[in-house]
């Protein structure tokens, strides 16, 4: 019932290092979505502009915002994930 | 109700009963029974895994409560429910490629085979495996209810019925054609989903006259509506703010999700995932919540929250194509129940019996041990569903909090946390689910944030201290970690 996990193996750099770009991401996210939801949102509606129709804070916040988030893990995944084998064939056997 | 409408329901019924009968055939010559019918024997690709993630994940409520909700509080539930978003990437990086990694390494099959390699303790599988069945059983009969009650609503047929076709339905697969069937028919519904919202979005649209239309129709109704606030500007941003936390981030912690994380084929697939996931989920949580709030104005006086989906399809909808959209609630309750009647059924068969009960049961013994169980466990759910007891209704509301509380950490952090240990994980794992009920009862949405915010915390608080408490009376400090990880010596 034991299985070794080595920690040093070098799949697991990559591993974590992508982890982080996952908190990155999701910390991008939020800002972007917080500040523009209430940065523009909270001003009288009177005064709000529209974009496409839709109140500004929204299309920046929730549209844009998504269509930002999905060109960032596009990005994120073509440029900085890493392909590795997953079994164990080459590991400290 | 009127045919046109039905017929394409009931055909989506037969698709999907054939899908997973004809994804049932690589079971049955195979060695590794449990790996092929509990995981689809780790073969998925990024197509189907983002497919079954979303689809597992998305429920009736994105389809009918959320809906329904938007449509009284205007675009500020829209903002809350884009808070999705991060779960089209975030469980599949944060647990990621070390996580595939490690349970192929343990032979994990489930989520508990994973925490009970990681942490060497009969109490926290017993812990787990009593959390997930307790929980996710609660929530399956929940979703079992909504998926009768929307056969009900749709064709007039008789709540019993109605359940009985449902159960049927999902039952038949699920039993014969384990994870593969499961995944297979969840790549179908998301589809379902996907294309019913892009097609009611734009007919909903069309019949409110347009975007800027519709948006003024609602601002002359009340301001309140299109400001991010709610209808009644009780949305703070704190509160909307926390469901961030109960469902975004912490769905890393919910088991029928956490399980795909290690059934995925390649790092490819797993790439793949992560794009296609993102652009659906983000998708269908925007178009769907949006069409309940466009409905506003084109159907106003709906009291119900729960009939605005299927009434503004009917009405923007000519009847067949209604059948059609309205087969992707149907597919989003499908694919959720689906999905935890197999974990469930996995925790019983897997973490309990095999783990406890009877260790050394042949392959062939194990073959039928998890054919019954699902099939007891799904007639039992039926039994539930046909008078649903208070119990039950009032476990469901723990359920999705409850989960992400019990497992959030003992997961994340013992994947990369080396100091965790089994002291840290039962007490973030009691504390947890305790705290949860606690606060739900005594003091819900806590300091005008969401109930799942602080057991969150407490449960992080408790995992880190006793983790460190009992750290230097047993071992040495983390370094020395790195060789008894291998316990058998490595070199």
């Amino acid at each position: 019932m034991k299985y070794e996990v080595d920690q040093r193996d070098p799949r697991f750099k990559i591993s974590h290092r992508e982890a982080w770009i996952g908190i990155i991401l999701v910390t991008i996210n939020f800002i972007w979505w917080f500040g523009f939801a209430y940065g523009m949102g909270s001003k009288s509606v009177e005064s709000y502009s529209y974009v496409w129709g839709l109140p500004a804070w929204f299309f920046y916040s929730c549209v844009a915002g998504f269509a930002v988030m999905v060109i960032l893990v596009i990005l994120a995944v073509k440029f900085l994930f890493k392909e590795v084998p997953f079994e164990d064939e080459g590991g400290n056997s | 109700m009127n045919l046109e409408v039905m017929i394409p329901l009931i055909i989506f019924l037969i698709v999907i009963f054939f899908i997973g009968f004809w994804a049932s055939k690589p079971l049955k010559n195979t060695n590794t029974f449990l790996e092929e019918y509990f995981l689809g024997g780790r073969q998925l690709g990024g197509f189907i895994l983002a497919m079954t993630m979303i689809a597992t994940y998305g429920s009736a409520s994105s389809f009918i409560g959320g809906p329904g909700v938007a449509y009284n509080q205007g675009l500020g539930w829209v903002l809350l429910s884009m808070a999705q978003v991060a779960t089209g990437y975030f469980v599949l990086m944060v647990l990621g490629k070390k996580f595939a990694i490690v349970a192929r390494k343990y032979n994990a099959v489930t989520l508990i085979d994973f925490l009970k390699e990681r942490y060497q303790s009969k109490w926290v599988v017993l812990l787990s495996a009593l959390s997930i069945i307790i929980f996710l059983f609660s929530a399956m009969a929940a979703q079992w209810v909504g998926g009768a009650r929307l056969i009900e609503s749709l064709t007039g047929l008789s709540y019993t019925a109605a359940l009985f076709l449902f159960a049927a339905s999902v039952m038949v697969y699920v039993i014969i054609g384990g994870f593969r069937a499961v995944a297979l028919t969840d790549t179908v519904q998301g589809l379902v989903m996907f294309f019913g919202t892009l097609i009611l979005l734009i007919a909903t649209v069309i019949a409110g006259g347009g975007l800027s239309n519709i948006i003024l129709d609602l601002s002359a109704e009340n301001p309140n509506l299109i400001t991010p606030f709610g209808h009644d500007g009780s949305l703070t941003p704190l509160y909307v703010s926390s469901f961030w936390i109960l469902v975004g981030v912490g769905v890393v912690g919910l088991p029928q999700v956490t399980v795909r994380a290690m059934s995925y084929k390649d790092s490819k697939a797993m790439h793949k995932a992560l794009i296609i996931g993102t652009i659906v989920v983000g998708f269908i949580m925007l178009g769907m919540h949006l069409i309940g709030v466009f409905a506003r104005p084109i159907l106003p006086g709906i009291d119900v929250g729960d009939k605005v989906m299927p009434m503004i399809a009917m009405e923007v909808l000519p009847a067949w194509l209604a059948g059609i959209v309205l087969a992707a609630p149907m597919a989003a309750i499908m694919s959720t129940v689906d999905s935890l009647l197999l974990i469930v059924s996995s925790a019983v068969v897997k973490d309990v019996y095999l783990n406890y009960i009877k260790p050394d049961a042949t392959d062939n013994n194990i073959k039928n041990i998890s054919l019954t169980v699902t099939t007891v466990l799904g007639v039992l759910v039926f039994l539930m569903a046909l008078s649903p007891p208070d119990l039950l209704i009032w476990l469901n509301l723990f359920s999705f909090g409850g989960l992400e509380a019990a497992f959030i950490w003992p997961v994340v952090l013992g994947l990369y946390w080396k100091t965790g240990n089994k002291f840290g994980a039962v007490t973030s794992m009691v504390l947890g689910v305790g705290s949860y009920i606690l606060f739900h009862t005594y003091y819900p949405n806590a300091f005008g944030m969401h109930t799942v915010v602080l057991p969150i915390l407490i449960s992080l608080i408790g995992f880190i201290t006793v983790s460190l408490a009992t750290n230097h009376s047993f071992n040495k400090p983390s370094d020395s970690k790195l060789q008894t990880d291998g316990k058998e010596g490595v070199f």
